[in-house]
């Protein structure tokens, strides 16, 4: 049987939902005997590859470049998995949403600054008016909340993708 | 006085007590009914819509907090219908403010979080408001996140009722809402504050909590606020 093609990303994230995924612990070995991981953090490809069975995207949709990976990987991928509280519900990203863009950089980056101070421009992305959750960007199939899901939740929801299911979460997982 | 009454909740024949309520019937008889605004020993308000139920013969729904029971009465608790709308009242409710249980205080004792929990809400289906809210911290025990705050009332009731001091209230209207100290002065400042801290207790979200604790760290005692009322009623 072919391998299931798993895609990975985080978008505006702490990355600690990938540290999760990694804490399956001895249940990576189970997911990868099923799987490849084709992209993400923890691979090195360097474009979201077309035919992608599972994409998998941590983080809020909070710059052009998040919007740009997330509407890729909603089109190259045949289920999407929000993992996590930022993708689910915009969590903590989403805590800047009630200040202009422009305020909330020059506080950081010219109010804040001891040196240097200045917008920075060039090689970061510019931000959205709002970190969103990854529903209100593209079509999610599978949301998993929890800062971040516990190992058991991503292995659940892997598995039941694996097998064809639409993993049924019902009351196992909250937000937080 | 006590006139015995029969009901039927969820099929079930149930002795009730005429003048008690249809949560306060179903509640002492082990039968759920989601509430958040309720809670026992202050007065009912049927603000948060949750425990709304279906009654035989009324087209519409009712709030299981604030309709007395009758003879004859027949409650259905728990329709495929009812699930729908209480998600959605949820849904509501964490749309309305910043809701980041990540970082609150009261994560995983949080009555918000443990109803969205318990329905099944995975994610929220309607765009977020975002507001821009303040967090008063001029009181030197406790502080008051506006953030997280549902508009139940538990904390306005508490005090007026229970410890009848009557600090806290409501102004504005509908989404402009806010819960206010005395005449919107800074609760630091709120001269007929005892500083008791009920109100604190019973709260059901991290709105209200004591100054000092950390993420996940508080938790709330609500019952006492509760068996204040049980205790004085038995006097």
């Amino acid at each position: 049987m072919e391998k299931v093609k798993i895609g990975t990303c985080w978008l505006d994230g702490c990355s600690g939902c990938h540290m999760s995924l990694l804490d399956l612990d001895e249940g990576i070995v189970a997911v990868l005997q099923k799987a490849d991981i084709v992209f993400g953090p923890l691979v090195d490809a360097q474009e979201w590859p077309e035919g992608v069975d599972v994409a998998v995207i941590e983080g809020a949709v909070s710059s052009q470049d998040d919007l740009k990976l997330a509407l890729t990987a909603r089109a190259r991928s045949k289920v999407v998995v929000a993992l996590g509280d930022c993708a689910v519900t915009g969590n903590v990203p989403s805590m800047r949403n009630g200040i202009p863009v422009r305020k909330l950089l020059e506080r950081v980056y010219v109010e804040g600054a001891t040196e240097r101070p200045g917008v920075p421009t060039d090689g970061v992305p510019a931000l959205l008016k709002q970190a969103e959750p990854l529903h209100s960007a593209i079509k999610v199939d599978v949301h998993v909340p929890g800062c971040p899901p516990t190992p058991n939740a991503i292995l659940f929801v892997l598995s039941e993708l694996f097998e064809g299911r639409e993993p049924d979460l019902g009351s196992k997982l909250r937000f937080g | 006085m006590t006139e015995k009454v029969k009901v039927r909740i969820d099929g079930e024949v149930i002795a009730a007590t005429a003048g008690q309520t249809i949560l306060e019937v179903a509640r002492a008889n082990n039968k759920y009914i989601p509430a958040l605004c309720y809670m026992e020993g202050l007065s009912a308000v049927g603000a948060c819509r949750l425990c709304m139920v279906e009654v035989s013969g009324v087209a519409r729904l009712l709030p299981a907090c604030t309709t007395p029971v009758q003879e004859g009465l027949a409650v259905n608790t728990s329709s495929p219908q009812l699930q729908s709308y209480r998600k959605i009242a949820l849904e509501l409710l964490l749309v309305e403010r910043n809701h980041i249980c990540a970082v609150c205080v009261s994560s995983g004792h949080c009555e918000l979080q443990t109803l969205a929990q318990d329905h099944g809400v995975t994610y929220v289906r309607y765009p977020y408001n975002y507001p821009r809210l303040t967090v008063d911290t001029t009181h030197p025990r406790f502080v008051l996140d506006h953030n997280r705050c549902v508009l139940c009332s538990r904390c306005v009731r508490t005090c007026a009722e229970i410890e009848g001091a009557h600090v806290w209230d409501m102004a504005g209207r509908g989404i402009n809402t806010r819960l206010i100290s005395e005449l919107k002065r800074p609760w630091g400042e709120a001269t007929s504050c005892t500083s008791c801290g009920k109100c604190v207790q019973a709260c059901p979200t991290g709105a209200m909590a004591e100054k000092g604790w950390g993420v996940e760290e508080m938790t709330k005692r609500g019952a006492v606020v509760s068996r204040l009322t049980s205790m004085r009623e038995g006097q």
